[in-house]
């Protein structure tokens, strides 16, 4: 534990393992009921475990708040990531580096495809708005973008693509429930590689809840989560467009 | 609540008359035609309902069939009166019939004289009767449960599973909930029919279906009557089956529909023609059913900037309020909508809410407001968003909103656990207990901030709302008045399910709330 590439939670002292978690179980409180609460956090390897909360919601269910301090303890030397950690460049930039390096305007298409109606990811990326601050895309000179909205079929935005000569497309994916995103998500990749499209554009997918690691095992280039802006996006499709010129492409 | 803001009455009364002015317009267009979804209403009113082997609705098989002939514009009660007169058969044979391909309703014509409205009494009185008894029912329930003062909680559960909704929303109702929203799956409002039956699958929401209704009604009844409150019961009557969905609550009793008229073609992009004569139709029949409407100008605040456009919520509130009177529907069944949406880290932000409120307020004294939760500006900080939610329910409760849809602690996370909802009722109640009687010691500054901010909001809804009228609703809507969306009248979905009348063109149900 003195070796500071092992890592535990942080409560108010190091290495306590502090942990706060809240769940329901589908029983009436009552001694059995919090039991069963302690053994679940046990099998979380939690220890010292307080149950500081138990409430009622309705018959037959019961909400815990509950403290453990994490047994196990984490070596961070064995941990790879694969994350999209390019620091963002400013409009001005990215516009200057767009026209010193590929010499035109690029093409952006975007939508939130399949049934989603959520327009809120695509629109705080694409609107010249933005988003918290941070201005979107069509706010850049050197970008042409078209914002399709929500509920697009798949087909329909590739399709928009070619007709515009596309060189990145921008799915956006709020609902997730039963894991529909990564249908539509995998449905969009496997299309755009039978029509021979994959390798001509720049896929990007972002959502609250997707990963740069998710959308790069479904086989996007990028995956953008919450916390990331337009000026992250256009920075790195960017930096990808001049990687592949250079690598001839 | 806090007495309403000083407004300068001129400019309510300018407003107002504008907005008169354009809902006038669109009723004259929209009593020229009828659509394929009010067509499908009338023949639900009719009695006709179920599906065939292929699961479409005999309500689409009989109006595609109308459609297939170019008979739409004659309407569906004109044949199914002439196709009884003959055969005797009712509604439903006639559909059946028709879908066996045994029937070819351009065959049959009312002889000269004979209307449709005399041939169908029987068939009309039988859903005029069981829509009124159905209002008759709630008016008993909600005299005999005691009086709120305060705004009524309204919850929404998102399960999928009408079941595991019923589970959720029981569990709400006992925690304190006064209204279940069941959410539709999405994709639902470009369905241009309404599944059939009890459903189980569903995306961040449950199908709508005049089965799943009847369900639910039955579960809140229940456990309403074990509480001794009437559980209200709210569902989606927008997109392109806005008028069937009115149909089928008008029947099963429930209370609220999320029904706005431009929202379907705004966020939709369902055409304008389209949407606006079914809203027309809807709204007569949420009227007579005594079902609350639920408007959406929420969702402006959510692409937009809520302080930036605040006026175009405004607007739309005017132009909600005066279309829903065309259709016969009063200011007491208006939930009109707005929302607690400015970013938490504008400086006297809460404030402004305050005066945005106040604002809507004075201007529909009578109308149950819709106050709609902080969801744009909520992270997945779940301790950070039960405050924003306290902050809302603080707004909400001082200037008297009636429908306060709750925020959960974990909007944008997942659709909400049985726990979330638990928590923010709690919330909720809290705030409304404790507060209680503050609102009558406190008092607007007269000339303050919150009036002066009140009064240039409505001054700049007067400026949009007279660019409305000078354009007419159609042009403006191309030209993108709202929430920076343009849209053709000619684009968009459902724009071929849109007929003019034919002189021979009935709607019985129509004539008779008009």
């Amino acid at each position: 534990m003195q070796d500071k590439n092992f890592i535990k939670p942080y409560g108010d002292t190091l290495n306590d393992g502090k942990i706060q978690i809240s769940f329901t179980l589908p029983l009436d409180a009552g001694a059995k009921a919090q039991a069963a609460a302690s053994q679940i956090m046990e099998k979380l390897g939690l220890e010292d475990i307080v149950i500081a909360q138990e409430q009622s919601l309705s018959p037959g269910f019961t909400f815990y708040v509950a403290y453990g301090s994490f047994k196990a303890a984490i070596d961070l030397d064995t941990i790879v990531v694969l994350e999209n950690e390019q620091k963002a460049l400013t409009i001005e930039e990215t516009d200057e580096l767009i026209k010193r390096e590929l010499g035109r305007k690029l093409t952006v298409i975007g939508a939130s495809t399949g049934t989603d109606a959520h327009t809120v990811g695509i629109d705080a990326i694409m609107n010249r708005k933005g988003f918290n601050g941070r201005f979107g895309l069509e706010r850049y000179d050197m970008l042409i973008t078209h914002n399709l909205g929500s509920q697009v079929l798949n087909e329909t935005l590739l399709q928009k693509a070619v007709q515009e000569n596309a060189d990145v497309i921008l799915v956006s994916q709020t609902v997730t429930q039963k894991d529909i995103h990564i249908h539509n998500l995998t449905e969009l990749i496997e299309m755009a590689e039978a029509e021979g499209l994959r390798d001509k554009m720049v896929f990007i997918c972002g959502g609250a809840r997707i990963t740069h690691e998710l959308a790069k095992e479904l086989g996007y280039d990028a995956g953008f989560g919450s916390g990331k802006y337009a000026d992250d996006v256009a920075t790195f499709m960017v930096k990808e467009l001049i990687r592949r010129k250079e690598s001839n492409f | 609540m806090i007495d309403q803001i000083k407004l300068d009455e001129n400019l309510v009364a300018q407003a107002k008359a504008h907005g008169a002015s354009i809902a006038s317009d669109v009723l004259a267009f929209v009593q020229g035609h009828t659509t394929v979804a009010v067509e499908r209403t009338i023949c639900r009113l009719l009695g006709i309902d179920g599906v065939n082997q292929v699961y479409a609705p005999y309500a689409n098989v009989l109006v595609e069939h109308l459609k297939e002939w170019g008979l739409l514009s004659i309407g569906a009660a004109y044949f199914i009166a002439a196709a009884h007169l003959e055969t005797k058969m009712s509604p439903q044979e006639i559909a059946e019939a028709v879908d066996q391909g045994q029937l070819q309703l351009g065959s049959f014509a009312l002889p000269p004289g004979v209307t449709a409205s005399d041939v169908l009494a029987p068939y009309i009185n039988q859903s005029l009767k069981k829509i009124a008894e159905q209002r008759a029912k709630r008016e008993e329930k909600i005299a005999a449960e005691p009086k709120k003062d305060r705004p009524l909680i309204y919850c929404i559960v998102a399960t999928g599973n009408i079941y595991e909704d019923i589970t959720q929303s029981v569990a709400a109702a006992r925690q304190g909930a006064d209204i279940i929203a069941v959410i539709r799956t999405t994709g639902q409002s470009l369905l241009d029919y309404v599944p059939y039956g009890a459903t189980t699958e569903g995306f961040g929401g449950t199908y709508a279906t005049q089965e799943n209704f009847r369900l639910m009604r039955q579960a809140l009844d229940q456990v309403g009557e074990e509480l001794g409150r009437y559980i209200r019961l709210t569902n989606y009557c927008s997109g392109l089956c806005m008028p069937e969905i009115a149909a089928m609550g008008a029947l099963e009793r429930l209370d609220m529909m999320l029904n706005d008229a431009l929202y379907g073609i705004l966020f939709r992009d369902i055409n304008m023609q389209r949407t606006l004569i079914d809203q027309h139709f809807s709204r007569q029949i949420n009227a007579v059913a005594g079902i609350i409407i639920n408007t959406g100008e929420d969702n402006y605040l959510t692409t937009a900037d809520a302080v930036e456009e605040a006026h175009t919520v405004i607007a739309s509130q005017i132009l909600n309020e005066q279309l829903a009177l065309a259709a016969g529907l009063p200011s007491e069944q208006m939930g009109l909508g707005h929302a607690f949406e400015i970013d938490p880290n504008v400086q006297g932000g809460f404030v402004l809410e305050l005066a945005h409120a106040l604002l809507s307020r004075s201007l529909f004294p009578q109308a149950p407001l819709k106050y709609m939760p902080p969801t744009k500006f909520m992270t997945g900080n779940i301790f950070k968003g039960q405050s924003q939610n306290t902050m809302f329910n603080i707004a909400s409760y001082l200037t008297g909103q009636n429908i306060h849809l709750l925020g959960m602690l974990t909007e944008a996370i997942h659709t909400p656990f049985m726990s979330d909802r638990a928590l923010s009722i709690e919330n909720a109640l809290m705030v409304f207990t404790s507060m209680a009687g503050l609102a009558e010691e406190l008092e607007i500054k007269s000339g303050g901030k919150i009036e002066k901010r009140a009064q240039l909001v409505l001054e700049k809804a007067l400026e949009l709302l007279e660019e409305i009228d000078q354009n007419k609703l159609f042009h403006a809507l191309e030209k993108g008045v709202f929430a920076d969306i343009s849209r053709s009248s000619q684009g968009g979905k459902g724009l071929d399910g849109v007929a003019k009348k034919d002189e021979r063109y009935e709607n019985p149900f129509s004539q008779i709330w008009s």
